[in-house]
């Protein structure tokens, strides 16, 4: 095995000390305890400190953990959270696009639905919470495959299935899809997944600009194109209500409403798990950078 | 069409409500454009009462309103009236000279006054002044707050006679502080509102006297009724300073008004604190003989007041705060759907949140919350469950009630509030309905009629037919329960109902 960086096991043995017993401790104590020269000591606390990892109480100088550290255990956005903090521009995005609306998230080797609005034209629609679409060839799947490693590599470690003759199956041809999405922030799915239907999608990104969604439009080609082009409009439409647009009084999604309070200590991890997967049959609560599996690990 | 960026002018809406105030600007299609909210503190004295700082609640709505004008970056002159709705029946008495409360704000859900309501059922009951008013004698409504203030105030009852006491629901406290306060500001309230005092003639529109006198209420501390659509006054100051204020209404009236229910037989069941099912009723008021309450829905300026039948339910989305809050098993109240999911079932158990007592369709102050049907089985993700199911059988016990007191049957229900991004709710009460579940594209409908309602007052919509053209539907649930089952849960929550029933003792 290879050797391991030392200043990496050094900061993990100071967030150790400092996770047990004694919650404050001063330098010397910091330094003692782990056989450091102060110098030494003093430099990686500055850099945990730095990350947020480590906090420096003002008042006596000593060192404690840092919210960050607990923040890492909970980043898991529930999908039940992101919807309610979608709702109101998701609506908003259907009714000036005139087409329906769906948010999705990774999930096993797709994207799961998991908030759907109507086309605003009273036409007989069924809610489509709970369905799945393909990463490689949806406007939403190639979103999260360009923004989230762990899907990149579902997409790349599948199956891509042709779907239609304009579905872009080749390694190749799909990392260049998934290097313009990347370069002009939203991706576009014009009759790859299904004949006649066309969507535009772009990233959510949670506050520490984690990708944890995407949202889309979708609808008729004819209406999603004009002039053999995708409709800029639209494009705007979508990424504003994604991202939001500074000044105009829209916010990102998530950074509408303040974020959820972090508990500190318990770190959430549901006995079992809600959603069901339609394709799959298996259940996966939680979204966040990863999704966890029941047992709590990474998958 | 996709305009990112609408242009003006606006209407911009206040929502005074139960937890937090919210500010949100309108656009002339009904989108929303910004908004802005904030919480206050809610203030449990004892078992049984809440109370909110009014001086608290004054500043956030001033705050919220500057949020959500700097956030459309726009000037008053972009906005061509304000709109008002309020949590209704929340008490408050305010000194007129100083403009400072005279005690905190006595919340719709507070019981402190069960006692005092036997008292003036006399040897009537309940149903005392349900003639006049339209409502049962019950700590819920604001008449017998205003009376509990003035006997337990030191000094109260002689400076209220003396006239330098006002009396208002979160509506009148909000316009008179807007339009100037100590200085000049307007004291009135809107026929909705007063319809929840339990001091209003329904058939008239006017304080009752008698009821006055029964109550020992002095008229002189009560506001001025106007209409729910017509100008009351000019803010004085802040980021709407000119700006006439043109519309008041209860945030449930707001929410029928706000999801277009004009035509008589039309509802809708709002999903927030507590959840509100109204249905129009025309000009006419109709009596209820099923536990609902006969109301005021709304009266557009000089035209006639519509009337509306109401089911109320004090506690819904309020219990799932108290999961999150007093309980600690949830973090959000979105996360309450996910501990739901991961179970099938209610696992037997059933969960009935008679906090404030229990409301429509059954009044009985002496019911308090009750878990049943509880097993070593049983988890935390079960009571979950029974938590978002208590909410889906207690609308089916009000809608059972409409159908009754209306004769009209529920082909789909119109549902809007906070509580309606939960999916799984929003399935189950289809199930348990067996009936189609239809949400607006503009969930925030209390703030829409509000919005509305000042819009028709200054001439920014023509006609409520220019209003209903904007409705459209964002998602619909259907059923998918077999009627068996159905049946069977439908008949174990009874029996739980029952026993929450008669906790409280006579005396007590
Ligand atoms: N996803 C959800 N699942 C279940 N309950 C929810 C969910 N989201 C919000 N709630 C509940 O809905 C309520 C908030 O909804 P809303 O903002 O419509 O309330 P409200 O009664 O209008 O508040 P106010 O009285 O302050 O106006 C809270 O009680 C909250 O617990
Ligand atoms: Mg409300």
């Amino acid at each position: 095995m290879a050797k391991n960086i030392q200043s990496l096991e050094r900061a993990a043995a100071m967030l150790r000390l400092l996770a047990g017993g004694e919650r404050r401790l001063g330098l010397t104590e910091v330094a003692s305890s782990l056989g450091l020269a102060k110098g030494t000591a003093h430099g990686i606390l500055r850099t945990l400190q730095a990350e947020g990892f480590v906090e420096q109480d003002p008042a006596s100088g000593r060192y404690q953990l840092g919210a960050e550290l607990l923040r890492l255990g909970s980043t898991y956005l529930d999908v039940h959270e992101l919807r309610a903090r979608a709702l109101v521009w998701t609506d908003d995005l259907a009714r000036s696009s005139g087409e329906s609306v769906y948010l999705g998230v990774l999930h096993h080797k797709g994207v799961l639905i998991v908030h759907h609005v109507f086309r605003p034209d009273d036409s007989r629609q069924v809610l489509e919470v709970g369905a799945m679409q393909p990463l490689h060839s949806a406007a939403l799947g190639k979103v999260l495959s360009a923004y989230d490693p762990v899907a990149h590599n579902e997409a790349l470690e599948n199956e891509r299935e042709a779907f239609t003759p304009r579905t872009i199956t080749d390694p190749e041809g799909f990392e260049a899809v998934l290097d313009l999405t990347r370069a002009r922030g939203w991706a576009a799915d014009v009759e790859e997944t299904w004949d006649g239907v066309a969507s535009i999608a772009a990233p959510i990104h949670d506050r520490r600009r984690m990708p944890v969604g995407a949202v889309g439009v979708t609808g008729a080609v004819e209406r999603i194109r004009a002039g053999g082009e995708l409709r800029p409009d639209l494009v705007a439409a979508v990424r504003d209500c994604a991202r939001g647009v500074p000044g105009s009084g829209r916010r990102a999604l998530l950074r509408r409403l303040p974020p959820p309070p972090v508990t500190p200590v318990t770190i959430a991890i549901p006995a079992a798990e809600p959603l069901t997967c339609v394709m799959t049959g298996t259940k996966l609560p939680f979204i966040g950078r990863h999704c966890r599996t029941p047992t709590g690990n990474t998958r | 069409m996709t305009d990112a960026h609408t242009t003006g002018p606006f209407i911009a809406a206040i929502d005074q409500g139960t937890t937090s105030s919210r500010c949100i600007v309108f656009d002339k299609d009904g989108r929303i454009v910004s908004v802005d909210q904030k919480e206050h503190e809610q203030i449990f004295p004892k078992p049984g009462w809440v109370e909110h700082d009014a001086a608290e609640i004054w500043t956030n709505v001033q705050e919220v309103v500057a949020g959500a004008i700097e956030k459309a970056g726009i000037t008053p002159a972009d906005v061509q009236a304000i709109g008002i709705t309020n949590q209704r029946e929340t008490t408050l008495l305010w000194d007129k000279n100083t403009g400072e409360p005279v005690h905190n704000a006595i919340v719709w859900q507070d019981t402190r006054t069960d006692a005092l309501c036997k008292e003036l059922g006399r040897n009537v009951g309940q149903d005392r002044f349900r003639r006049q008013t339209g409502l049962p004698l019950a700590s819920y409504f604001a008449g017998p707050k205003v009376r509990w203030l003035l006997d337990n105030v030191e000094g109260l009852r002689e400076r209220a006679e003396a006239g330098d006491i006002l009396f208002g629901t979160m509506d009148s406290w909000v316009i008179w502080n807007l339009t100037g306060g100590t200085d000049g500001g307007v004291h009135v309230t809107d026929v909705t509102n007063a319809s929840r005092t339990l001091l209003m003639n329904l058939h008239e529109m006017r304080w009752d006297e008698k009821i006055l006198q029964s109550m020992e209420i002095p008229a002189a501390v009560l506001p001025e009724i106007r209409s729910s659509a017509e100008v009351y006054g000019v803010a004085k100051a802040g980021p709407l300073a000119g700006v006439p204020v043109a519309s008041a209404l209860g945030d449930q009236q707001a929410a029928l008004f706000g999801q277009t229910c004009f035509s008589q037989g039309e509802a809708k069941s709002t999903y927030g604190t507590g959840t509100f099912m109204l249905m129009n009723t025309g000009d006419q008021p109709v009596n209820s003989y099923n536990g609902l309450l006969t109301t005021v829905g709304y009266q557009i300026g000089e035209q006639k007041p519509v009337y509306a039948l109401e089911g109320s339910i004090a506690v819904t989305g309020a219990l799932v705060q108290w999961m999150r809050d007093q309980m600690g098993l949830i973090k959000s109240a979105a996360e309450i759907e996910t501990l739901a999911s991961s179970v099938e079932d209610n696992g037997g158990a059933y969960f009935v949140p008679a906090f404030s007592g229990l409301f429509a369709p059954y009044w009985r102050p002496d019911a308090r919350g009750v878990i049943a049907g509880l097993t070593r089985y049983v988890t935390k993700a079960h009571i979950a469950r029974a938590v978002l199911e208590a909410t889906a059988w207690q609308t089916r016990e009000i809608s059972d009630a409409m159908t009754k007191d209306s004769g009209v049957e529920l082909t789909a229900l119109k549902v809007d509030g906070g509580m309606t991004s939960n999916n799984l709710l929003m399935q189950t009460l289809s199930d348990f309905l067996d009936a189609p579940v239809v949400r607006p594209m503009v969930a925030e409908t209390t703030c829409l009629g509000a919005a509305y309602a000042a819009g028709l007052a200054v001439g920014f919509w023509s006609s409520t037919d220019e209003l209903r053209a904007n409705w459209r539907r964002a998602a619909e649930w259907t059923p998918r329960m077999d009627a068996a089952t159905r049946d069977r849960e439908y008949k174990n929550w009874l029996k739980a109902v029952e026993r929450s029933m008669g906790w409280l003792d006579d005396e007590s």
